[in-house]
């Protein structure tokens, strides 16, 4: 047994580290966040150039072949930087399910092209009624002579308005089962759909709506047969889900690594507050939770990449604890630094919102906790 | 990144597994029943019995050296021991104290004298081993014990009293931190015997708990004599050893916390299962099921952080403050598990052994009420908190 990184996955946590440093720091989030794209062409070109946006791809869609322990390493980095942009949906999200869904064309088609920068592709899947797994899926897609009409609203879809594709899940047989569910391509600019860009409490995460008023399309866009959507999209949503988990795990430690400096240096009554246990036990607390927070999340990625029957069970685990983990973590942060770390000149928030956002993303604790009551046979 | 074990590895497995199933104490077994342990007073000869039995077998002291009676094995076959002892729900090993904690530090610091006597015994339960610690005045601050040792010829002369001290009534030998140069500062006078428990002058007076048991004591002593061949790792030297005792201990009661959350969470697990609410299983309940699934978690989150912690050792590290961070999951898991135990039973939890209407024989009555203590012994959760912030975290002392 060995649950540690190797030698490589060091190098690529130290080069990650150092390159979100340099081109990722505060200055640039805040920028970035500020502008409707959240990324700027240059970041997203440096990204590629380092391999990362094809990372988890197969050698022969141009990608590095790595598996999600690997990236679990490159998104911790991100996370630390709490770094903005479309590298979730585009390269978990949107090409993930082109991965596992797609026909050989279609991978060869888009995958090389993310990874080399040169596209982007949203996943929308979630709607309205915030309803996780198949019956969720109520966005109708009726078939009439080989061509599909779709009608019906996505939400919370990120990156949809800049990227160049959206793969969208639609019901193409009525009812509420996994069998009726279907992924479909559709190109930007495609008649009829509309995405909006939503204003969102975390700035560096960009979410939209996207509605499809009647989009016709051949059946050269689905993504695999016709009903057989679930499957796929159930695997890239537990993969995306353990990518996520790192990168709050990341978006953790950094917090901890903020506050524990803070608690060094910050005065008061005459001495350093970190001295005081009302201030030590708590950021000792932090420390558990940040550890196993990796714990599990390492776990889940390691059990994904083996393809072990346990894997759905860990990744639930995982998103279940890591959930709680970085909430309490990101507000014990603000609390321990007092009043600066309610400020907006101070980074904090930027977890803190970070964090609220991602524990309801893919799902959050309570919905987890089922999932793990019914995968134990509770 | 590799959970897979090694042929080697899965072959020890199946002869831990096989030993098991053929030596299991049925007797154990059926009287846990829905529970999630047994008391122990009610249990110490059957302990003994059982300890001896898989020492036997080669079960005991598995990363000790081979010359120490062990068998120099990895902290890997260790953990996987203690997986296989929590799947069969194994009774736990009686002299704990002398296997994780005394013998290991008898190996760092002993003569050649005192290892070659006592570790073997240990293993094999012949002698039991207590911790002369804790003081009425030194508990967390255990720097500031007043016990005393006055030399006289070759012998040190003992005086004072400890107290809490777990299994002193029916130990054989004592790990005894004593001031021996009360003029120095209070870190550098101590030193660390190796007590004989039958001396004349030692008085043990078992302590009631509030679950009604006695497992620990209070121990006199009035003029104990010792020869200075039972000090340990060298005179007033008594601080740096009795540190790398609870670092041993951390890590050895880490591996047995890992199991005895295991089974106290499966044993809850089945009492939810055979408890119905409003006419159903307690297990359909979905505000029970989230609480439930969250100790399942945190249970196998525990494992995996323990794995991480194996991982460093197996790479050479020492084990490090980290530790206390497990025993501070540990209590509070177990805790939490003791009192769901008690939302569970709803009314019934108010009735105790002797009732027929109490739930398992009142087991989880006595279980829950000792958890009280885990957060106390073996340096109380304050105390592991502190040691996280200054030692893992680097924060100043206060």
């Amino acid at each position: 047994m060995n649950f540690g990184f190797n030698e490589e996955q060091e190098l690529l946590r130290n080069t990650a580290r150092k390159f979100f440093e340099n081109e990722c720091g505060s200055d640039t989030v805040r920028r970035l966040m500020d502008t409707p794209e959240g990324i700027s062409p240059e970041l997203w070109k440096k990204l590629a150039e380092q391999g990362w946006l094809g990372l988890i791809y197969p050698d022969q869609y141009d990608g590095m072949g790595l598996g999600l322990v690997d990236l679990v390493v490159l998104m911790e980095e991100m996370g630390r930087a709490v770094a903005p942009g479309p590298y979730f949906s585009t390269v978990l999200l949107g090409g993930l399910a082109v991965l596992e869904a797609g026909g050989e064309g279609q991978k060869k088609e888009w995958l090389p092209k993310i990874a080399a920068g040169d596209k982007r592709v949203a996943l929308a899947w979630m709607e309205p009624s915030a309803q996780l797994g198949p019956a969720g899926v109520t966005l109708t897609a009726v078939e009439k002579g080989g061509r599909y009409t779709l009608s019906g609203t996505k939400l919370f879809v990120h990156d949809a308005h800049t990227a160049d594709a959206l793969v969208v899940a639609a019901r193409t047989r009525p009812g509420a089962g996994a069998d009726g569910v279907s992924l479909f391509l559709l190109p930007k600019g495609t008649k009829g759909l509309e995405v909006t860009l939503l204003p969102t409490m975390d700035q560096t995460r960009k979410l939209c709506e996207v509605t499809c008023a009647d989009v016709t399309v051949g059946a050269d866009a689905l993504l695999g047969a016709a009903g057989t959507g679930w499957a796929p999209l159930s695997r890239v949503l537990d993969r995306a889900t353990v990518a996520l988990c790192a990168e709050m795990c990341g978006g953790a430690q950094k917090v901890l690594d903020m506050t524990v400096e803070y608690a060094k240096i910050r005065q008061a009554f005459g001495r350093p507050i970190g001295s005081y246990q009302g201030v030590k036990h708590r950021a000792a607390d932090m420390l558990v939770d940040v550890e196993n927070s990796k714990s599990i999340t390492y776990y889940a990625a390691w059990a994904l990449d083996e393809g072990s029957p346990e894997a759905p069970l860990a990744v639930s685990m995982a998103k279940a604890y890591v959930s709680d983990a970085f909430r309490r973590v990101a507000a014990a942060g603000i609390q321990l630094h007092g009043g600066i770390g309610f400020t907006w000149e101070h980074d904090l928030h930027l977890y803190f919102k970070r964090a609220k956002g991602s524990e309801f993303t893919f799902g959050d604790a309570t919905h987890h906790r089922e999932r793990v009551a019914q995968l134990v046979n509770l | 990144m590799d959970f897979t074990l090694t042929p080697e590895q899965t072959s020890f497995r199946d002869e831990v597994r096989a030993w098991l199933s053929r030596n299991m104490q049925k007797d154990w077994v059926a009287r846990l029943g829905q529970g999630s342990d047994i008391p122990r007073p009610e249990a110490y000869e059957m302990l003994r019995r059982w300890q001896r039995e898989m020492y036997e077998a080669g079960f005991v002291g598995l990363t000790w050296p081979k010359e120490a009676g062990g068998r120099g094995l990895t902290f890997m076959e260790e953990m996987i021991l203690q997986q296989e002892m929590a799947l069969a729900k194994a009774p736990p090993v009686l002299n704990i104290l002398a296997i994780g904690m005394a013998g290991p530090t008898i190996i760092a610091y002993g003569t050649d004298e005192q290892k070659k006597r006592y570790p073997p015994q240990m293993l094999s339960c012949e002698e039991i081993w207590c911790q002369g610690y804790s003081e009425p005045n030194a508990g967390s601050d255990l720097a500031s014990l007043a016990t005393r040792a006055e030399k006289d010829g070759e012998h040190y002369v003992i005086n004072g009293q400890k107290v809490w001290t777990s299994l002193a009534h029916v130990a054989d030998w004592m790990m005894l931190l004593a001031r021996t140069d009360p003029s120095a500062p209070k870190h550098k006078g101590i030193t660390y015997f190796l007590l004989d428990m039958k001396s004349p002058g030692v008085t043990v007076k078992p302590l009631k708990q509030l679950t009604g048991d006695a497992e620990f004591n209070e121990v006199y002593f009035d003029n104990v004599r010792v020869h200075e061949s039972q000090i340990l790792g060298g005179l007033n030297n008594g601080w740096a050893v009795g540190l790398t005792t609870l670092m041993y201990e951390r890590l050895a009661l880490g591996f047995g916390l890992q199991v005895r959350l295991r089974i106290a969470l499966d044993g809850l697990v089945d009492l939810a299962r055979g408890t119905k609410k409003n006419g159903v299983p307690v297990t359909q309940d979905p505000v029970m099921r989230q609480k439930l699934a969250q100790l399942w978690i945190d249970t196998e989150v525990f494992k995996y952080t323990g794995a991480r912690a194996i991982t460093k050792l197996l790479k050479g590290e020492l084990p490090g403050p980290e530790a206390s961070a497990g025993k501070m999951m540990w209590v509070e898991g177990h805790q939490r598990v003791q009192e769901l135990a008690m939302e569970i039973q709803g009314p019934f939890n108010q009735l105790t052994h002797g009732s027929e209407w109490a739930v398992a024989d009142g087991l989880w009555q006595h279980t829950f009420l000792r958890s009280r203590a885990n957060s106390i012994e073996g340096g109380t959760t304050e105390i592991q908190r502190n040691i996280i912030g200054e030692r893992v975290l680097g924060l100043p002392k206060g």
